[in-house]
């Protein structure tokens, strides 16, 4: 076990050289002079070569590239060009907004995908599970962009139960502008979620031990409940770590629409300013997290399954 | 001997009439989806998408999209225009049908693109295995660990905004999943009896990869094509939203959708859903369709 995982750190080592490599390559390489997009558009040449020097831009690429390596080891990228805040604290602050929407709409996303799966992997081919799988593949065919342009106008603005967007630092009052993204957040990932766990129980209630607890005279119940979900735990438990990485980053569509200071929302202004080097960083770092998070759960899988191989 | 003598006598009592021809994947898949309602509506659906792109783009079907008109400006649905008019007086409903065109040009060739670059490297990977798989697999890992849409913003930032970079975005970074398929669908054939046999008869490496194993994961393509069409058709909208669409003008359903941002406040509700409703079936009936042909295509899911 010790062995596989060291084995597979190592095997880290190559695709964080990729990551930054790409990363580099698009923003350093091709991406067009920095420098003049850092400026302004109105800005001479001599505050361009200015700008250019104090960005390191002047060095040759090779030096720039072991810089920006530099900077991913000592998790200091720096300067946003936009907010000319230091982009570690950007990233800091970024966290808890992000993670008081992800996290809730997550658990309550698990809370109605894993019953309603069983359910209709339970009452496979039946009139209640067509009827579902038709509402969640009609559901996923709506644009995610809609359900929030459409679901702030309604609650919002039409009903006035939410406050139509916006933040607070404290605790108390935070919940008043959180509910509605989480509501949304929720219905952008219930359908994808269902039509996944739906078929990971599929798999399992074919399985002989299914008809052996049968046969036994369990009850249904019983069979969904210990057996399959149990038999089920491991693709459900990798998903689950997957989906953290994407937890911290935040949702980009819902936190910019809603004004909520999240990693997304950064993500969203940081786009909207070309404001590279925070681009550059929050690649970066999502990347060697969705890295990190994808070992976890191999090492995890190789834990739990006694029939994967380690060597 | 007698073993033989037995087998013979069985094969001889097999009337010649009663051998049926096996039918191949590909009529039996056909005969399939002929009898699934679902997907026969489904398709009926897209080619009747695929009619309106083709008569929009020639301009016979709605040829008043880019009429600029500012005094009805922000119309609601009338007689004369039945799902109003946007900021600039244009008629929406003809806005949204010319979208069509935009959003199959970026689904068509967005996929296609994927599945060009994916089973190119899949195959030479699965096929040659060694140091050659260890490149793709490096490559396709590194890509797949960057955010899609943070990969798909930096490419648009080098590459500048428009129809063409979405086409090109979206193909060169959503190849990742085709490519896994093919790769291990090749490790899986390469040591088969036909490749063998297509071997002894002396063809050669790129003959085996091109000419016999590929054209064993064609069934593979056309369902992660149509998957990848969807996905394409979608990421319009969120690139479009997040200021990455189109050249200004032309008609798409991701504008439409992002200019409502500010429109429904005002009470313009018809943009955004002439826009929803026109992508909402597209969508709908192409993923339809997938799941009808990947059940149809694939015996092991039959009876689930």
């Amino acid at each position: 076990m010790l062995k596989y995982a060291l084995r597979r750190l190592v095997y880290m080592i190559p695709i964080l050289f990729g990551i930054t490599l790409v990363t580099f390559l698009l923003f350093n390489v091709a991406g067009g002079n920095p420098a003049i997009v850092a400026a302004g558009r109105y800005a001479t040449p001599e505050q361009i070569a200015m700008i250019k020097a104090q960005l390191g831009l002047d060095k040759p690429l090779f030096m720039q590239y072991l810089d920006f390596l530099r900077q991913i080891f000592t998790l200091d990228f720096g300067y946003s060009w936009f907010t000319k805040q230091k982009i570690s604290t950007l990233f800091m602050d970024g966290v808890g907004p992000s993670l008081s929407i992800t996290v809730p709409a997550f658990l309550i996303s698990l809370a109605i995908t894993i019953p309603l799966g069983l359910l209709l992997a339970f009452f496979r081919k039946s009139t209640l599970d067509r009827t579902i799988l038709v509402i969640a593949l009609a559901g996923i065919s709506i644009s995610s962009v809609v359900y929030v342009i459409a679901g702030q106008y309604v609650f919002s603005y039409k009903l006035g139960l939410f406050p139509i967007s916006g933040w607070e630092t404290g605790w108390d009052t935070r919940w008043e502008f959180a509910v509605l993204p989480i509501i949304i957040l929720v219905v952008l990932t219930v359908g994808t979620d269902l039509l996944f766990y739906r078929t990971v129980f599929l798999e399992e209630i074919h399985q002989d031990y299914v008809r052996t607890a049968r046969s036994k005279g369990l009850s249904n119940r019983t069979i969904l409940w210990k057996h399959v979900l149990s038999n089920s735990l491991v693709p459900i438990i990798t998903l689950v770590i997957l989906e953290i990485p994407t937890l911290l980053t935040g949702t980009l569509l819902i936190e910019s629409f809603f004004g909520i200071p999240g990693l997304g929302g950064l993500i969203y202004q940081s786009i909207e300013n070309s404001d590279f080097p925070v681009i550059k960083a929050v690649t970066v770092m999502t990347a060697i997290l969705y890295m990190v998070f994808q070992l976890l759960s191999d090492l995890l899988y190789a834990w739990v399954d006694p029939k994967i191989r380690l060597g | 001997m007698a073993i033989n003598e037995a087998m013979t006598q069985t094969l001889t009592m097999i009337e010649p009439q009663t051998i049926k021809k096996g039918k191949s994947l590909w009529t039996d898949a056909f005969q399939r989806l002929r009898k699934d309602k679902v997907a026969m509506v489904s398709f009926v659906v897209i080619v009747f998408y695929l009619a309106l792109a083709f008569l929009c783009a020639l301009n016979i079907a709605f040829p008043n999209y880019a009429l600029v008109d500012n005094t009805i400006a922000y119309q609601a649905p009338s007689a004369d225009h039945w799902m109003g008019t946007d900021i600039f007086g244009r008629d929406v409903l003809a806005r949204a049908a010319h979208g069509t065109v935009t959003s199959l040009i970026i689904g068509f060739f967005g996929a296609a693109l994927s599945i060009l670059v994916g089973t190119l490297l899949g195959s030479l990977a699965g096929y040659f295995g060694g140091k050659v798989d260890d490149c793709v697999v490096w490559f396709y890992t590194t890509v797949d660990t960057i955010p899609y849409i943070l990969l798909v913003v930096a490419f648009s930032f080098v590459a500048g905004h428009g129809l063409k970079t979405l086409c090109l975005a979206i193909g060169l970074t959503s190849w990742v999943s085709h490519c896994r398929v093919i790769r291990s669908e090749f490790m899986k054939q390469r040591g088969r009896e036909y490749v063998q046999g297509a071997q002894a008869l002396g063809a050669g490496h790129l003959r085996r990869v091109f000419f016999h194993i590929l054209p064993n994961t064609f069934h593979l393509a056309l369902i992660n094509f149509s998957l990848l069409f969807v996905s394409a058709v979608k990421s319009e909208v969120i690139l479009s939203y997040l200021g990455l669409g189109v050249e200004a003008g032309t008609p798409s359903w991701g504008m439409m959708i992002s200019d409502a941002k500010l429109e429904l406040a005002r009470g313009v509700w018809w943009g955004l859903t002439a826009a929803t409703a026109f992508m909402f079936f597209m969508v709908l009936a192409v993923t339809l369709f997938n799941d009808a042909l990947r059940d149809a295509l694939d015996p092991k899911l039959r009876g689930k």
